[in-house]
C-alpha cells in the first residue's frame, strides 16, 4: 500500500497543476479547492510553497471522529472514504490537525485518498507515491 | 461551458457598491481583448481624461481561462496615462484563475475612493477597505500587509501599486503576485487615480467539469505537448534571458541607450550568466507548468561585521535589457539591485530603464545636469541608477515629474528627442530592423508581442513592404484571439487554430470554434476602433532619429524603407478600423 508524499516540495514552482489534475480526475470537478493536494506560500511568494495534503495519520483521527462511518481508516494510514454515507458535519475538518481536509460551501468534504494521479502532473517531480512499510497491495484494495 | 455569456462584476469606489452585469457576446467578442474593448465602450468614457472618476479599469479573462494550461493570463484595459488613450496591458500570475473561481468573465472598476482603499473580491463577497495607512508604501511592503488583510492564501491574487502609480507616473505598473505585472502604459496610475492601492481577489467557487471524453483527451494531448516535448524548453530553461546573446550576435541588442547594437561585454550579462550567477529558482503563473518565472538572488552585506540581507528578484530578458545593456551595466546583479527598485516603487522596469538611458546620454550632451537629475548619472553606474529610479517613481523635481510621463515629454522640455529611444512607448530590447520599428512605434500596444516584427526582421533580409505589413495585419489578427483566450503568447506554438477549436468545442464553446479567424479579426478591429475613438492618429507618432542610425545584422536602416513601412501599416491600420 502507498501513500501520497511530497519529498520534494521545495522545488514546487505553484502551478496548482496537481489540484487541478485531482479536481478533475478524481472529482470530475473544475477547481483548486476540491481536491486532495492543495498548494498555497508558505508565506507569502517569495518564502516557496507547501502542500496541504493528508499525511495518513494511523490511527486517524478524522476517522476515528466521523459519526456515519463516511470516513473510515485506511490500513496503514489515511482514510477510505465512502461519500455517499456523508452528512456533510465537517467533523473530520476540526479533527485534522494540519488542515489537509477542505470543506466546500454545501458541506461535501474532499480529501487525498493516496490515489497518487496528481503525481505525473507535477513538473518538477516534487511528488511521490511511498510504500507504507508493513502494508501489501492485497491490503490496499480490500 | 460555465455559461454562454459574460458575467461581469462592476464595482464603483465612489458608491462603495457594486453589482453583477450580465452582457452578450461570447461568439463575437470572446473574451480577453475582446471582452475588454467591449466593456470599456460600455463603461468607458472616451473624451473624458484618463484620470477622470468615471474611467473604469478593466481585468477580463477568456472561456478558456481554468479549463487548460497557460491559458493564465489577463487582460488589463485602462485609457492610458502615457497617451490618453485606450490600451491594454496583459499579466499572469495568480490572476487569472483568481478570476475564473471568483466566477466572474471580467472585474470592471469606476469611481473613485475618497481615501486610499483596497478592493476585496471573491465569489461569494465584496469589500472596499480603508488602506490610508499604506500612502506611500512600497509593492513589497503593501503585498505583505494585504495578504495578513485577506482570506484564500495559496488561490488569491494580490494586485498593488508602488509609489510611482499613487503619483500617476505614466511609467507605472500594476505588480501582481510580486514577480508578474501589468506593466506598460502606466496601469498603476490609473488604479492611483481611483485612490486604489491595491485589489485582492480571491478563486473560492468550484465548477462541475465538462461532461464528454473529449475534453479529457484534449486536455491530456495539450498538457503532453507543453510539459513531454521540447517545445516550451526555451522559456523554462535560461528562460527568454537566452534572447540576449542571440541578439547581440546578430547586431540587434540595444546598448547604451542604442548607441550599438553589439558589444563583446555581452559575455558578462548572457542568459547563462545569469543562470549560473543569480537564478535561485522557478515560479509559475497559476495553471502553467512551464514555470517560465526566473527567480534570481542578490545578496547585500549592509554592516561590515558580516550581516547581510538578501533580495529574491524575478528577471527576464526585458528588464536585463532595459536595465543592463541599455544603462552600460554589465554586471547580473548590479542589473537586479536597480529591477529591484524598480519593482519595489512599482515603475515599469522597460519604460524606465530606457527612460533613465534617455537622461544618460542627455546628461553627456549637457542638455541636463545633476540639477535636475539628483545625482550624476553615467552608464555602467548602477548605484546612481538606483537612486535615480527612486527620484523618477516619486516624481521627485518637475525634470523627473515629466520624465515619468515619458522620454519625450521630458525631451521636448530639455532637448534630445533625436535620442529617445520611444517607439509609441519606450523600446523593446529588439532592435531588429524596420520592420519591428514600424511594427512597434504603431502597434495597439506598442508591444513587440503585439505581432511578430522582430521575427519577421530576422527571417527576411531583403525589402518587402507589402509582404511586410499583410504578416503584421495578419499576426495582430491571430494574437488578438489568443488574447482573448487568454493564452500566455509563449503557448502560440502549442495552440494553433485546429488545437484552439478542439479546446473551444469540448467546453461547450461549438460557435465560437468554428469562427476562430473571423472572431479574431473582430476584436483586432473593435479594439483600434476604440484606440481611435480615443485620440490614436498614425500621424502624430513619429520615429526619432536615432533610429535611423543604427546598424544591425541587415546593415545601415534604410530610412526609405522605414518610413514607408510606417506610412503604409499606419493606413492599413485605419483601414481595417473602417477610417
Amino acid at each position: 500500500m502507498k501513500k501520497l508524499t511530497t519529498p520534494k516540495i521545495d522545488r514546487c514552482i505553484g502551478c496548482h497543476s496537481c489540484s487541478l489534475a485531482c479536481a478533475r480526475l478524481v472529482h470530475k470537478q473544475i477547481s483548486w479547492d476540491t481536491a486532495g493536494i492543495r498548494i498555497k506560500s508558505s508565506g507569502g511568494l517569495t518564502t516557496g510553497f507547501t502542500a496541504d495534503h493528508c499525511l495518513a495519520c494511523d490511527p486517524a483521527p478524522c476517522a476515528a471522529i466521523c459519526p456515519t462511518g463516511a470516513f473510515s481508516q485506511r490500513k496503514g494510514g489515511g482514510v477510505i472514504v465512502k461519500k455517499k454515507l456523508c452528512i456533510n458535519c465537517g467533523d473530520c475538518i476540526t479533527a485534522c490537525p494540519i488542515d489537509a481536509i477542505f470543506q466546500d460551501p454545501a458541506g461535501a468534504v474532499f480529501v487525498c485518498i493516496h490515489c497518487g494521479r496528481c503525481v505525473d502532473f507535477c513538473p518538477h517531480n516534487c511528488l511521490q507515491m511511498e510504500e507504507i512499510h508493513g502494508t501489501t497491495e492485497e491490503e490496499a484494495s480490500a | 461551458m460555465i455559461r454562454d455569456h459574460f458575467r461581469v462584476l462592476v464595482v464603483n469606489l465612489s458608491t462603495g457598491k457594486g453589482k453583477i452585469a450580465e452582457l452578450d457576446g461570447r461568439n463575437s467578442e470572446v473574451g480577453g481583448s475582446g471582452l475588454a474593448a467591449l466593456l470599456f465602450n460600455k463603461y468607458g468614457q472616451r473624451d473624458l481624461p484618463w484620470n477622470d472618476p468615471q474611467q473604469p479599469v478593466i481585468f477580463a479573462i477568456g472561456p478558456l481561462t481554468g479549463y487548460y494550461p497557460l491559458m493564465s493570463k489577463t487582460v488589463c484595459s485602462f485609457k492610458s496615462p502615457y497617451h490618453d488613450q485606450y490600451t491594454e496591458s496583459h499579466g499572469g500570475g495568480r490572476s487569472a484563475l483568481a478570476l475564473f473561481f471568483a466566477n466572474l468573465d471580467a472585474l470592471v472598476i469606476v469611481g473613485r475612493s475618497q481615501r486610499l482603499c483596497a478592493l476585496t473580491v471573491s465569489s461569494r463577497s465584496l469589500a472596499i477597505k480603508d488602506v490610508d495607512f499604506m500612502k506611500g508604501m512600497d509593492v513589497d511592503e503593501s503585498g505583505k500587509l494585504l495578504r495578513k488583510m485577506s482570506p484564500g492564501s495559496g488561490h488569491r491574487t494580490i494586485l498593488r501599486i508602488g509609489p510611482a502609480g499613487e503619483s500617476g507616473a505614466a511609467m507605472s505598473c500594476i505588480n501582481v503576485d510580486t514577480y508578474r505585472h501589468f506593466g506598460r502604459l502606466g496601469g498603476g496610475g490609473a488604479l492611483g487615480a481611483k485612490n486604489l492601492k491595491g485589489i485582492v481577489i480571491h478563486g473560492d467557487a468550484i465548477f462541475s467539469q465538462p461532461d464528454n471524453k473529449e475534453y479529457s483527451k484534449i486536455f491530456a494531448e495539450v498538457y503532453q505537448q507543453i510539459t513531454a516535448t521540447d517545445m516550451m524548453k526555451k522559456y523554462h530553461n535560461l528562460g527568454t534571458p537566452a534572447n540576449l546573446q542571440g541578439l547581440n550576435n546578430i547586431q540587434s541588442l540595444p546598448w547604451r541607450n542604442l548607441q550599438t547594437t553589439s558589444d563583446p561585454a555581452i559575455d558578462k550579462i548572457n542568459g547563462e550568466r545569469f543562470a549560473t550567477d543569480t537564478l535561485l529558482r522557478n515560479s509559475a503563473c497559476s495553471g502553467c507548468p512551464v514555470g517560465c518565472i526566473h527567480v534570481g538572488c542578490v545578496r547585500e552585506m549592509f554592516d561590515a561585521n558580516h550581516r547581510y540581507t538578501f533580495k529574491q528578484v524575478a528577471y527576464d530578458y526585458e528588464p536585463i535589457f532595459s536595465l543592463g545593456t541599455m544603462l552600460g551595466i554589465t554586471e547580473p546583479r548590479s542589473v537586479l539591485n536597480i529591477l529591484d527598485v524598480m519593482e519595489k516603487t512599482g515603475l515599469d522596469a522597460m519604460s524606465g530603464g530606457v527612460a533613465l538611458a534617455w537622461a544618460t546620454e542627455a546628461t553627456e550632451n549637457k542638455l541636463i545636469s545633476e540639477k535636475e537629475t539628483g545625482v550624476a548619472l553615467s552608464f555602467g553606474d548602477a548605484a546612481a541608477y538606483q537612486q535615480a529610479t527612486e527620484l523618477l517613481a516619486t516624481g521627485a523635481n518637475d525634470f523627473y515629474r515629466l520624465l515619468g510621463q515619458g522620454s519625450l515629454k521630458a525631451a521636448a522640455e530639455y532637448g534630445g528627442s533625436d535620442f529617445a529611444c520611444v517607439l509609441g512607448q519606450e523600446m523593446a530590447g529588439y532592435a531588429t530592423g524596420e520592420v519591428f520599428f514600424a511594427a512597434q512605434s504603431l502597434g495597439f500596444r506598442h508591444s513587440h508581442l503585439d505581432s511578430g516584427g522582430y521575427s519577421f526582421d530576422q527571417k527576411h533580409s531583403d525589402q518587402d513592404v507589402s509582404g511586410a505589413i499583410d504578416f503584421l495585419i495578419k499576426d495582430e489578427a491571430g494574437r488578438a484571439f489568443m488574447t482573448s483566450m487568454v493564452s500566455c503568447l509563449f503557448a502560440r506554438g502549442v495552440y494553433k487554430n485546429d488545437i484552439l477549436a478542439e479546446c473551444l468545442q469540448a467546453v461547450g464553446y461549438s460557435d465560437l470554434a468554428a469562427t476562430i479567424d473571423t472572431a479574431g479579426a473582430h476584436i483586432q478591429k473593435l479594439r483600434w476602433q476604440t484606440r481611435i475613438a480615443t485620440g490614436f492618429a498614425p500621424e502624430y507618432i513619429t520615429i526619432p532619429k536615432r533610429f535611423f542610425k543604427i546598424t544591425t545584422w541587415k546593415g545601415a536602416i534604410d530610412p526609405v524603407y522605414l518610413n514607408t513601412l510606417k506610412d503604409q501599416y499606419g493606413q492599413a491600420i485605419l483601414r481595417l478600423a473602417g477610417e
